[in-house]
């Protein structure tokens, strides 16, 4: 029986792949890499581009992901995919949408938060929760 | 007579009202399974990130990644995780509060507060009471997407990393079953080292390509945004789930006052018609 080794490729939102496999190709940011079972153990970020895994009978299945991470033991082989396509200008455009959202919410911002109040506007609407289950439990 | 007119116009109002309610109790259900099958599609990835990072931490690595080191807290990021949408009985109600207990803990202590609100019911209730918002992310709908949390995440992580803020804590509802969802404070920053596993037999360490720093950084980005998706995940599930409860006790409540109506209803029909009786019977005395 050759030699095999578990693949798991996963995304955030979903699992896409779970198997045993004799070989894999990912490709990695340093050029493609073929992993066979026994590699020794190995982190690598990977550019978007297609996963291959061969399986005992010597089929293969392609995956295309958006990039990643790639993780190596000796028997276990993880490829932790991207759901979007990152680059870290993206990010950041994505970053200061976000901060800048937030700015216009506070454009009308009183100075610092207040607690008391805070406390006690919830203190309140539990109270009418807690209210509304005695009702509820003595109908 | 216009008694009994004027109530059977009110049942008709809550039976109209018991009909929304019902509606909305449905497709809270439907919304529920989808957001729990999402929920159970996106644990295999955390538990894999979980894996590696904790081969990472035994390989100990000569790089010490930042994420893993505790500092002072002067400054504390908090991540609240709310829902866009309200009928969901106390689920924000509850949140906000363990929020705010918390957030008055670490004010105690001195340490400043920074937000980062998901969610528009949030955003509303901090920004009425002035807390120092961040970055904000609202509208996210029913399947939320990885995508869609990177730019919220990358501010606090920015923030983290620059030293603008010391600890980072993510604050959601975390689902038990259907009829309970518990407030859940949690800390993300710096990475909880968790239990020290036994040294394995060997000291081993990765190869890092392209380098070390460099991969570790990918990884932990990833890691602090999977698990955070998570618990945006959850807390849509738990959303759902209020909700159905929350229209099922309205939908209970309508049919009572229904009920009751109907009673009072029924009986000044009766008395209307005994008056007839006992005005025709006295009329025909006279006679």
């Amino acid at each position: 029986m050759p030699v095999t080794m578990h693949v798991d490729i996963v995304s955030a939102e979903e699992e896409i792949f779970s198997g045993t496999a004799t070989m894999l190709f990912a490709p990695a940011e340093m050029g493609e890499v073929g992993i066979k079972p026994r590699h020794a153990q190995m982190i690598t970020r990977l550019v978007p581009g297609e996963v291959v895994v061969r399986d005992l009978e010597g089929s293969e299945q392609l995956f295309f992901i958006s990039g990643g991470v790639l993780e190596v033991q000796p028997h276990i082989v993880t490829v932790l995919s991207d759901t979007a396509i990152r680059a870290k200008d993206l990010d950041e455009a994505a970053a200061l949408e976000a901060k800048k959202r937030a700015e216009q919410h506070l454009e009308d911002r009183q100075s610092g938060f207040e607690y008391a109040t805070a406390r006690a506007e919830l203190a309140a609407a539990a109270a009418q929760l807690r209210a509304i289950q005695k009702l509820r439990n003595k109908s | 007579m216009s008694g009994a007119k004027e109530i059977r116009t009110k049942i008709k109002s809550i039976q109209n009202t018991q009909k929304i309610t019902r509606a909305m109790e449905m497709v809270a259900a439907s919304k529920m399974r989808k957001a729990q099958e999402r929920l159970g599609a996106a644990r295999p990835y955390a538990e894999k990130m979980r894996n590696v990072i904790r081969h990472l931490a035994q390989a100990k690595p000569e790089y010490h990644h930042p994420y893993l080191t505790d500092r002072e807290a002067k400054r504390v990021g908090f991540i609240v995780v709310t829902t866009d949408r309200g009928l969901c009985g106390g689920l924000n109600v509850n949140l906000m509060r363990s929020t705010v207990a918390a957030m008055s803990e670490w004010a105690e202590k001195d340490a400043e507060v920074d937000l980062c609100i998901i969610g528009s019911k949030g955003l509303g209730f901090f920004k009425r009471l002035g807390g120092s918002i961040v970055s904000e992310r609202s509208g996210l709908g029913d399947a939320p997407q990885l995508a869609d949390l990177i730019g919220v995440v990358k501010v606090m992580l920015d923030a983290y990393d620059e030293g603008q803020i010391d600890r980072l804590i993510v604050a959601s509802n975390s689902f038990i079953n259907t009829m309970s969802q518990k407030p859940c404070i949690e800390q993300l920053l710096p990475v909880d080292g968790g239990e020290q596993e036994e040294e394995i037999a060997h000291h081993w360490d990765y190869i890092y390509e392209p380098e070390a720093k460099e991969v570790i950084d990918a990884l932990m980005v990833r890691y602090i945004e999977s698990l955070i998706y998570q618990s945006v995940v959850e807390n849509i599930a738990c959303e759902q789930s209020a909700r159905m409860v929350a229209m099922k006790s309205a939908s209970d409540n309508a049919g009572d006052l229904i009920d009751e109506f109907q009673q009072a209803y029924n009986k000044a029909r009766q008395a209307a018609i005994t008056q007839e009786i006992s005005e025709i019977v006295g009329g025909a005395a006279a006679v």
